[in-house]
């Protein structure tokens, strides 16, 4: 219990710490908010009031460190600013767009990792063997290509020259929200969904096989072989039991990179999530927007990470007393 | 273009008369290192000197599908799609050169500080975790952000975001070094620290640093194309691949598929042929695979 709180502790102050950088950062911006969402051409015409009205508006002339109190003191309160791009409430358009990602990445999420994992298991068990060189194969290929390319191949193969899937959104176009069933979004949602699974499949794949040929070199399998087991039993007894917890942790802490993969994939395929407008408040430096985002996307990692680290510490009875994982 | 690197490379239990070509894994490693290299420069040099032409419009040519004189086809400029790719993929290259080069050495730095120092190991370790709490593309994003955008963005971004896992492995391998009984030995003996860490640090380590550099590279220029493609990177009239394509997006839904699939292709390549240089590099410098 002492871990657990300690952990959670740790993972707390790294928030504030990943909050203070990516503030830091958005306020070293040299971009002039007032020029690139009002426009020179627009900025010209304005009389002074109207440019020192602006500039209250989007905080121009505030020092950063007051600044950073200030969103600070209003995000625990809950209220994440006003978003400039969207002239709604930051929480109320991250919720809506994490509405839409959330159906995108957990699909993902789940099914690259019982995806990876299989196949981790098919590699490891058959080292050297053909199953073993093709899923290696198809690992360094997949590690080797930029997500949104594979996104963009899928799209036009199974959007444009098959057209059996949407070319992107996550609705039809020209409906009514109302009409919209599941199914129109589930439809919307496999060409993502997949590309991102299939990507990031190769990543625990490799991780479970490295893993699955350590545990069959070590003396107990070898013990378990001598006696007659057979391939299956030492499957089930030995490697299963194994690899499983590894790989379950190693999942919770690649959320992190099934979230900078949607970034792309939602772009790609202009899907209205959490990437997509991450990448639309950077471009439009919408500050309140991009730290928005930046929170609540760390949030999520750290609890993947924290929950990987009780994981830990739950199963592996050395890691309990011992220090955390440097 | 690689195709010279799919020459059958094992061959279990070589018969006892050895054919007077046969070559062992070591130097079929070593051939296969030097071709990535070779091929990869080569791509650096000639997408340089495509520069120009990868610029020139011709609007007689547009839109044309992959031919002869143009084989990966032409774009809504009429401009010819090979030079684009080529001199992208150029620029790719020697980014990750230069981001690739200068992360490694703030890992270096970074890890063997940490190893050396209680204090900095735990500084190091909150700054590990603080750079991984963020998504990666999301940091690329804020650091590009920081910097306005545009080329200076793209490098600072890539090189800040990348050092994390090659300092893991050499604060770890330096902690190894320390507890190793040569080393206790010879500070025992009087040698002095530069001497040791001249004579029985760096012999171990270069050979884990250098492999690590050039697994480094992928991502780099992975992730130099990634925010490149999203719109932070480089101007958009700049043939890098990243905005090659995005560019392409616009146009598959008219069957332009030769926009994007060659670039991408090409990009893929060549960093394949990073990943290969670095693991034959490593099977090179790893004692343990020496007699094979």
């Amino acid at each position: 219990m002492r871990f657990v709180a300690k952990t959670s502790l740790r993972m707390a102050l790294l928030l504030v710490c990943v909050s203070i950088l990516a503030f830091a950062l958005v306020s070293a911006s040299p971009v002039d908010p007032l020029g690139a969402n009002v426009g020179q051409a627009a900025l010209g015409s304005m009389s002074v009031e109207q440019i020192a009205k602006l500039e209250t508006y989007w905080g121009v002339n505030e020092p950063p460190v007051r600044r950073y109190l200030a969103w600070a003191g209003d995000f625990i309160r809950g209220d994440m600013g006003i978003s400039l791009l969207y002239r709604r409430n930051v929480a109320l358009v991250l919720a809506e767009k994490a509405s839409n990602s959330l159906l995108l990445m957990l699909s993902a999420w789940i099914l690259s990792g019982a995806l990876g994992f299989a196949l981790g298991i098919a590699a490891g068990m058959n080292r050297e063997k053909t199953a073993d060189r093709l899923i290696q194969g198809y690992c360094a290929l997949i590690a080797s290509m930029p997500v949104f390319w594979l996104a963009l191949l899928l799209l036009t193969v199974f959007a444009v020259l098959l057209r059996v899937l949407p070319i992107g959104l996550s609705v039809p176009i020209g409906m009514e929200s109302a009409a919209v069933t599941f199914a129109d979004r589930l439809r919307h949602a496999t060409l993502p969904a997949l590309t991102l699974s299939v990507a990031g499949i190769a990543n625990i794949a490799l991780h479970t096989r490295e893993k699955v040929i350590d545990v069959m070199s070590s003396d107990y399998v070898l013990f378990a072989m001598a006696r007659g087991e057979g391939r299956r039993s030492i499957l089930r007894l030995h490697v299963l039991r194994n690899v499983l917890l590894p790989a379950v942790t190693l999942q919770f802490a690649s959320i992190s990179e099934v979230f900078g993969g949607s970034v792309l994939v939602e772009q790609v395929f202009s899907y209205p999530g959490l990437g997509q407008t991450a990448v639309r408040a950077g471009l439009g430096g919408d500050v309140p927007l991009l730290m928005g985002i930046t929170v609540v996307s760390a949030i999520i990692v750290l609890l993947g990470n924290l929950a990987a680290n009780i994981l830990y510490g739950v199963i592996d009875p050395r890691m309990r007393s011992g220090r955390e994982r440097a | 273009m690689n195709v010279q690197a799919k020459e059958p490379a094992r061959r279990p239990n070589p018969p006892r008369a050895t054919p007077r070509f046969q070559i062992n894994r070591r130097q079929f490693a070593l051939i296969l290192f030097l071709l990535a290299v070779l091929s990869l420069t080569a791509v650096a040099i000639a997408g340089d000197r495509c520069a120009s032409i990868a610029m020139e419009t011709d609007f007689t040519q547009k839109n044309l599908a992959p031919c002869l004189s143009h084989p990966f086809g032409t774009d809504w400029m009429g401009r010819d799609m090979l030079a684009r790719t080529l001199t992208g993929l150029s620029l790719s290259v020697r980014l990750g050169l230069l981001t690739a080069t200068a992360s490694a050495a703030i890992a270096a730095l970074m890890g063997s500080a940490a190893a050396m120092n209680k204090t900095l190991d735990a500084l190091f370790s909150w700054l590990i975790d603080l750079v991984m709490g963020v998504p990666h593309i999301l940091l690329l994003i804020l650091i590009s952000f920081a910097c306005g955008r545009g080329f200076r963005g793209v490098v600072i971004g890539v090189t800040l975001s990348h050092w994390m896992s090659l300092a893991r492995v050499i604060r770890s391998e330096v902690l190894q070094l320390k507890q190793s009984a040569y080393v206790q030995i010879a500070a025992k003996l009087g040698a002095s620290h530069l001497r040791i860490v001249l004579r029985h640090m760096v012999p171990n380590l270069l050979p884990q640093f250098l492999v690590g550099l050039v697994l480094l590279f992928p991502h780099a220029i992975l992730h130099e194309a990634s925010i490149t493609f999203l719109g932070f990177g480089l101007p958009p009239e700049q043939p890098a691949v990243g905005i090659i394509l995005s560019e392409s997006m616009q146009y598959l839904v008219m069957g332009r598929w030769w926009l994007a699939v060659f670039p991408g292709l090409l990009l893929v390549t060549g960093v394949l042929l990073f990943g290969v240089a670095g693991n034959c590099l490593r099977s090179l410098t790893n004692p343990a695979s020496a007699n094979e």
